[in-house]
């Protein structure tokens, strides 16, 4: 290596090896999905194969994974606390967010800050009180218990805060002269304009709810009410060393949020970027 | 919701009859104003007070409780605390914790930092490449945990069989407990590392150009443009990271998911992280009085942890110098 090479203009050599060792350690970092999804279409005998192609290819794990349990049914709650979740914070955070943007009233910065501050607050550390308020309020055990207390988070009203700050006033201005009332503004033209931060927000909101697993467990004990990964992690137990079912319930569980991801990656990644420089 | 009275007072702005003063339609239009304010910012604040504040706060009355079997409580003063620091369980939890803290956040910071400086020039397929090492963040932490179980069973599990093939000999990678805290570490390193990867790839690209430029026309190498130029620029990222990761390592969901699917705080009580343990005290003995006293414990210290941060950042300054 010469000490005169620019970093900018490497060798061809050097770059080409570089690059090869940026993908394979790619590659090595995706390898448990791949023996995850391997791992769902092998039988019982095949499971321990080192091998990730499948030698007796089978689609049974799946069909006993929807027969044995009602994972249909975890699916359908998973997606549907999602869904709502998701909808219901877009419009409170969008609405608060505004406000504190844009309407001036007393009190505003006060109540900014401590929405800020709730950021530092996490599930784990409030758990037992949180089951207390929410036992209190008689929703253990409901789609109540599980859709209401995850909508509440102060990342998205301060991401979209941090946005309508940057929004040109004009526009507004113009509808306040047409005689357009706050709320029409908001609706008409505040959120139409947010539109592509709100898909942004969105994705980031179902993946976390998708994904959510310990409010569920703390939350439900009707099994009909267990979203999909208290179902995986109650199927594990049962199923202790059947790892080929195990890891076709992984695999429909991962698939959606994979998906996801992939159709939006760059949406999700301006949201965390913003994380990164809003924080 | 208000819609039509709003849009109504801002209609009179325009026809306002000749007899009214101005002075008082401001007014008006001002409180207007308030109103909306607080009518859009009710719906979240309420939330939050109910959902994060209230539990916050009865967190730490709760403490000062005991339950008395079927959602009675009577007051035991500081009893969960003195029962707190003798309880060998608990104190193993904060040491454990404490491992796992003062180990998940460097490694995590230089793993990330180091992905970030590798997929951070463009090259074919990087934004492939980005992507993949981002994947296993968008999986839910209880599908990782089961695959990383598979990946480690005893014996004949693959990450066994490649070592054993390697001629390093296998491992109980979580029944030994000498292993067990670390393979569950490494993991949790491997799911964070492509967020925080992507967090510093924002953070160098906010770095000016021209730096580098000037670097290169004095001939700095690698190391050097490193060490003079990206890491001090670097520093409000860096920092940013360190705070999250702090918080993420004590009370992060991952503290939670990963050890009750794979080790349920064992073996021998070697991965009893603290927020598990007091999981397990709530929720399997409903000792709700003695968990919240340790809940409060766990908020406190990193409470204190991030008042020694924003004090050695000056008051959380993230800026540059």
């Amino acid at each position: 290596m010469t000490t005169t090479r620019r970093p900018d203009a490497p060798s061809r050599v050097g770059s080409f090896s570089l690059w090869l060792g940026i993908a394979l350690l790619s590659l090595l970092t995706v390898a448990p999905l791949v023996w995850m999804f391997s791992g769902a279409f092998k039988t019982q005998d095949d499971i321990y194969g080192i091998s990730p192609i499948p030698p007796h290819p089978t689609l049974g794990n799946f069909v006993d994974v929807f027969t044995k349990i009602p994972f249909a049914r975890y699916i359908f709650n998973s997606a549907f606390v999602a869904i709502i979740v998701t909808l219901v914070a877009l419009l409170f955070h969008s609405m608060a967010g505004y406000a504190l943007a844009r309407l001036r009233f007393p009190g505003r910065e006060i109540i900014f800050t401590s929405i800020f501050a709730t950021l530092l607050v996490s599930v784990p550390v409030i758990l037992v009180p949180l089951f207390i308020v929410v036992k209190t309020l008689g929703l253990v055990n409901s789609y109540w218990g599980l859709i209401v207390p995850a909508i509440f988070n102060a990342f998205g009203i301060f991401f979209l805060r941090q946005f309508y700050l940057s929004l040109p006033r004009e526009l507004e201005e113009a509808a306040a002269v047409d005689g357009f009332g706050y709320w029409r503004i908001y609706w008409h033209i505040v959120l139409p304009l947010s539109r592509p931060l709100l898909a942004a927000l969105a994705v980031f909101f179902f993946l976390a709810n998708w994904n959510s697993f310990l409010w569920p467990l703390t939350i439900t004990e009707n099994p009909n009410l267990w979203m999909i990964q208290v179902g995986i992690a109650s199927f594990q137990q049962q199923y202790a060393a059947a790892w080929n079912y195990i890891m076709a319930a992984a695999t429909v569980a991962a698939l959606p949020t994979l998906a996801l991801f992939f159709v939006f990656q760059r949406r999700l990644a301006e949201t965390i970027k913003f994380s990164g420089v809003g924080g | 919701m208000s819609g039509a009275a709003l849009g109504s007072d801002v209609r009179t702005q325009r026809t306002r009859p000749p007899g009214v003063p101005r002075a008082r339609r401001r007014l008006t239009q001002r409180r207007r104003e308030w109103i909306a304010g607080y009518l859009f910012v009710a719906p979240d604040c309420l939330g939050l007070l109910v959902f994060v504040a209230i539990p916050m706060v009865l967190s730490f009355v709760l403490g000062f409780f005991e339950s008395t079997g079927f959602g009675g409580y009577r007051f035991a003063g500081l009893a969960n605390y003195q029962r707190m620091f003798s309880d060998p369980l608990f104190l193993n939890s904060v040491t454990v914790t404490f491992i796992y803290l003062v180990l998940f956040v460097p490694l995590l910071f230089c793993v990330s930092l180091g992905l970030a400086l590798l997929v951070r020039q463009k090259r074919p397929l990087i934004g492939l490449f980005r992507s993949l090492f981002f994947a296993p963040n968008v999986i839910s932490l209880v599908v990782v945990g089961v695959v990383w179980q598979f990946l480690l069973v005893d014996n004949i599990g693959v990450v066994n069989r490649v070592s054993d093939a390697l001629g390093l000999g296998t491992r109980s990678w979580l029944g030994d407990p000498k292993f067990a805290l670390a393979s569950v570490l490494l993991v949790s390193v491997w799911f964070f590392m492509g967020y925080y990867m992507t967090i510093f790839l924002a953070g160098l690209q906010d770095i000016p150009r021209h730096f580098y430029d000037a670097a290169r026309v004095d001939g700095a190498g690698r190391v050097q443009t490193f060490r003079h130029i990206t890491w001090p620029l670097l520093r409000p990222t860096s920092l940013f990271v360190l705070l999250l990761t702090t918080i993420t390592g004590v009370g992060g969901l991952q503290g939670f998911d990963l050890i009750y699917i794979m080790t349920r705080g064992g073996p021998n009580n070697a991965t009893s992280l603290a927020i598990f343990y007091i999981y397990q005290q709530a929720f399997q003995y409903s000792d709700f009085g003695y968990a919240a006293a340790m809940a409060s414990f766990v908020a406190f210290i990193l409470f204190a942890a991030m008042l020694v941060m924003f004090a050695l950042t000056r008051g959380g300054r993230f800026d540059y110098d």
